[in-house]
């Protein structure tokens, strides 16, 4: 059983961040995102792979991001960087390693092994670092479930919208179709493990409206928050994932009945005239949780 | 002797320039004086013209000797031909230590970099020098001092006789010839002439140079034929895409755009946000995306501002445009939009630049202001600004209308990215300090936002407005902890430059640089 | 560590550092320019002399071109090009050399 707070921290952005960018990673803080991922995959050209993780390694050590969780985003299992990547990234102690490409639970574990040997090196207790995985192709969409299953320490799936269109022979449209059935799928395997989902990058940054209506529509679905390529997304995604003060009050008033008319041995009762019962009681906690969270609730629950 | 912001100012320096340490920012506030005057040449012969072949002639006629001061304006920015054009025709007379005073001057005049070498120029006085005239003064290469005046400073000085100027040279967009000089029109249209006013009036010999002759009479004029003894005609004044640009694209980057939004609450939780506020900004990224931001709340609460003041830029002649404004009272123009708005509008005025922020006339619109958005290269604990001299120590920049601004507005803000690369903005002790901390009440950071301790209200203002609010020491901590504590620059002991108060007092002197010393 | 072959880490970019390094002739050669030189030339210089010290870089020919860089974007492009002098590629790091991280790297 892993015990760390990390496991369901709120994770409405999460922001990727070149590693081998100084001017990137130095300061991205003052823009409040939830997550930052450190990036030691794409955005790191192939003959740079090694400056990155020196640079990454120095970053994790000796800059304060001010509590803003640190994600490392490794190469993918198939290329010659992913094992020394895992070691920066213990070494460093990040807070978490995103698998790319993950296809399968055997990913995970296979991730998960690196990472004790190298926990058992630089004397890092297992468990302070979580894993994450990003499923990017038709494969590792299929098997959501069993990656969703398959450590303790992963808490949560992304999807990466790039590459799993390429699988599919399809392209972005804009429209979300293409998407569909993998997001349905993705949502619906978290939830099943208990796990968080996050989704795929909104790359078209001038388009701040087709941006928030595909938050509001996976946050709709029931994802956690989204990966994002720029600070500018970032307001919009919080505006987006954090309860409004009505839905808050709401929210304080349903807990608050509830954990009173219980004690009165009352089950069925009314909310501003709305027919109120106990299967309203963990929605409204996690609207009150994820206010706590986002830094909007002033109440007293 | 140290001033009133602390600076060791040398007595050498004060006797040289026969000049007084700076006292606080209202030292001399109620003195009396009487004004400079300059000598005219009478023009009662109706037959005589004023018209020249060419700015030689003009050199000539003017009788430009050794020692003299000539002056000129910057109303073309990076754009300006005039300064040069002029200087290689003084020249080629093998004239030796002249005095420049200009309103301002750029990189568009490093041409003028081997005239200081050669002693033809040997004294500076300006807002600001940016490029290799900042270089030359801060390696020791001008020969006299280099004084740094702000704009209101600078008509102040010429009014009061502290720089007396022999010959200006007023490049004009439009003229006719008899000197009637207007700033609208013409190929080099520049919007307004207001730093130039006070040159014609002062000035022994006044030249105007325009590329555009006009019929007579060319009214209303900027500058009137009364001021005017000669009329040159040349090709081209100014470049046209230098002295005004196209719309800027509003910035979309988010530290900026975080800043502007921090400016933005701060200003409407003020008391001073109310039907008829006055308000000066800048042309900088952050301060466009204040003015956008601000500009919609104002329509959403139905508030106008009474007064736009200062140098402007196309958002301020929106805002006008959409009756959010009543009255913009113009400076200078940064872009096509405002000199668009200034030639077709008419609650968009021009005014002369001791209207504007000289501080010892019966009163400048700087006094009125209830708000100014600045930027900074530096701002220390104490709230003294430096918009002159980088943190590397080299001459990079101009007052402007910076001190003025800052000690007329009721609230100063000031908005400063915290760490341009590993430079604090925020630092212990400005290099220079331009502007006293006492005229600055508020500090904009993407890190958090300072108030000056003198304004507890401000502090109850920026924390109802639920601003990021730290303390100025905080926020030099923050910087300090990223980049490490940058050393004191070690400068040479030479004076080359003195940065004058807006009432001709020192604020504090530039030293010549010196190469790094690595022990 | 010895300096095998020339190698270069890091670019021009503000807030970047290029750090090139060498064979030395018997010594160690550092050569600093810096756009922040006058605020921060001996807490560079100190960083690179560090970073090499801990590297036990002692014959080499090493020369920082920075651009405004904080003190773990120096440490990590001096590390880069020592390790890139040093016969420590990619490949290698891939055919099972390891990195000293917290070690000599820290």
């Amino acid at each position: 059983m892993i015990n760390n707070p990390n496991l369901t921290r709120l994770r409405r952005s999460m922001m990727f961040l070149n590693a081998q960018k100084p001017g990137l990673i130095k300061d991205p803080f003052i823009y409040k995102p939830d997550s930052i991922m450190l990036d030691l995959e794409d955005a790191v050209a192939e003959n740079q792979k090694d400056a990155a993780r020196y640079s990454l390694y120095h970053a994790l050590k000796e800059i304060n991001y001010h509590g803003v969780e640190r994600v490392v985003r490794i190469n993918g299992l198939e290329t010659a960087h992913w094992k020394e990547d895992i070691r920066v990234c213990v070494a460093g102690r990040c807070d978490s390693i995103r698998i790319s490409k993950c296809e399968s639970a055997a990913d995970v574990i296979a991730v998960e092994e690196e990472m004790k040997k190298a926990e058992a090196e630089f004397g890092v207790e297992h468990g302070e670092i979580l894993i994450m995985a990003a499923l990017e192709s038709t494969k590792g969409v299929l098997n959501a479930l069993e990656i969703c299953q398959a450590s303790p320490l992963l808490f949560g799936i992304a999807l990466s919208g790039g590459d799993y269109t390429k699988d599919l022979q399809t392209v972005i449209s804009g429209t979300g179709v293409e998407f569909a059935w993998a997001r349905g799928q993705m949502i619906n395997a978290a939830r099943c493990a208990g796990k968080q989902c996050f989704d795929t990058v909104f790359t078209n940054l001038d388009d701040m409206e087709g941006f928030r209506k595909e938050t509001e529509m996976i946050k709709m679905m029931g994802f956690d928050g989204k990966s994002i390529v720029n600070p500018r997304q970032i307001a919009v995604c919080h505006e987006v994932f954090t309860p409004t003060q009505k839905q808050i009050i709401q929210a304080e008033k349903i807990v608050k009945e509830v954990d009173e008319k219980k004690a009165m041995g009352i089950g069925v009762f009314t909310v501003d005239g709305k027919m109120i019962d106990i299967a309203f009681y963990p929605g409204a906690k996690r609207t009150i949780e994820l206010a706590k969270a986002a830094g909007v609730y002033e109440g007293d629950l | 002797m140290i001033n009133a912001v602390g600076r060791d100012i040398p007595e050498k320096v004060l006797q040289d320039l026969n000049m007084k340490p700076f006292a606080g920012t209202y030292a001399r506030n109620g003195e009396e004086y009487r004004k400079a005057a300059p000598k005219v040449r009478a023009w009662m012969d109706p037959k005589e013209s004023k018209m020249l072949d060419s700015i030689a002639e003009a050199v000539k006629k003017c009788g430009i000797k050794d020692g003299m001061t000539v002056s000129f304006h910057h109303h073309f920015r990076e754009g300006d031909y005039i300064v040069n054009m002029v200087m290689e025709e003084i020249h080629k007379l093998g004239v030796k230590d002249l005095t420049i005073c200009a309103s301002s001057l750029g990189k568009a005049h490093n041409p003028i970099v081997p005239m200081i070498e050669d002693g033809t120029i040997t004294n500076i006085q300006s807002s600001g020098v940016r490029g290799q005239i900042g270089e030359a003064i801060s390696t020791g290469k001008l020969k006299g001092y280099a004084i740094m005046r702000s704009h209101g400073g600078r008509v102040r000085a010429i009014e009061s006789g502290d720089v007396h100027i022999d010959v200006a040279f007023i490049g004009a967009p439009t003229c006719d010839c008899y000197g009637n000089m207007r700033a609208v029109g013409g190929k080099s249209d520049c919007g307004v002439l207001s730093y130039a006013y006070v040159d014609a009036q002062y000035a022994d010999k006044v030249v105007a140079i325009t590329d555009t002759l006009v019929p007579y009479p060319n009214i209303p004029a900027s500058i009137s034929q009364v001021n005017v003894d000669y009329v040159v005609v040349v090709d081209e004044i100014g470049n046209p895409a230098k002295i005004a640009t196209g719309a800027a694209k509003p910035t979309t980057d988010v530290r900026k755009l975080m800043q502007a939004e921090y400016c933005t609450q701060f200003v409407i939780n003020t008391p001073y946000f109310k039907d008829g506020f006055s308000y000066q900004t800048g042309v900088g990224g952050a301060s466009i995306a204040s003015t956008i931001s601000l500009g919609k709340i104002m329509k959403e609460r139905g508030i106008k501002m009474g007064l736009g003041l200062g140098g402007i830029a196309g958002p301020m002649c929106e805002l006008l445009e959409e009756g959010l404004i009543d009255k913009i009272v113009d400076t200078q123009d940064f872009d096509l939009k405002a000199i668009e708005s200034i030639s077709k509008n008419p609650n968009h005025i021009e005014i002369t630049g001791s209207e504007y922020a000289n501080p010892m006339n019966k009163g400048a619109y700087v006094n009125q202001l209830d708000f100014v958005i600045l930027a900074s290269l530096e701002v220390d604990t104490h709230f003294n600004c430096n918009v002159v001299v980088d943190s590397n120590g080299m001459v990079t920049g101009a007052q402007g209308g910076h001190p003025d601004t800052a000690a007329g507005a009721k609230c100063t803000i000031v908005i400063v990215p915290l760490l341009q690369g590993r430079t604090p903005a925020i630092c212990t002790d400005v290099t220079t300090v331009t502007t006293p901390g006492e005229t600055v009440d508020v500090v904009i950071t993407d890190y958090g936002v300072a108030v000056n301790p003198a304004r507890p209200d401000l502090l109850e203002c920026a924390k109802a407005a639920k601003l990021p609010v730290k303390t100025i020491e905080e926020l030099r901590d923050m910087a300090y902890a990223i980049t490490g504590e940058p050393e004191k620059i070690k400068f040479g002991d030479r004076v080359v430059g003195v940065i004058e108060a807006r009432d001709g007092t020192i604020i504090d002197v530039v030293h010549q640089i010196k190469d790094y010393e690595w022990d | 560590m010895d300096v095998l072959c020339a190698s270069v880490a890091g670019t021009l970019e503000s807030s970047d550092a290029q750090v090139s390094i060498e064979p030395g002739n018997g010594k160690l050669d550092l050569t600093i320019e810096s756009s922040v030189l006058n605020q921060f030339g001996k807490q560079i210089r100190a960083t690179v002399l560090e970073t090499l010290d801990r590297l036990d870089v002692t014959n080499a020919k090493v020369t920082v071109i920075d651009k405004g860089a904080l003190s773990c974007t120096l440490k990590a492009r001096v590390e880069g090009a020592v390790f890139r002098a040093s016969g420590y590629t990619e490949d290698d790091i891939a055919a099972g050399k390891k990195l000293p991280w917290g070690g000599a790297i820290r």
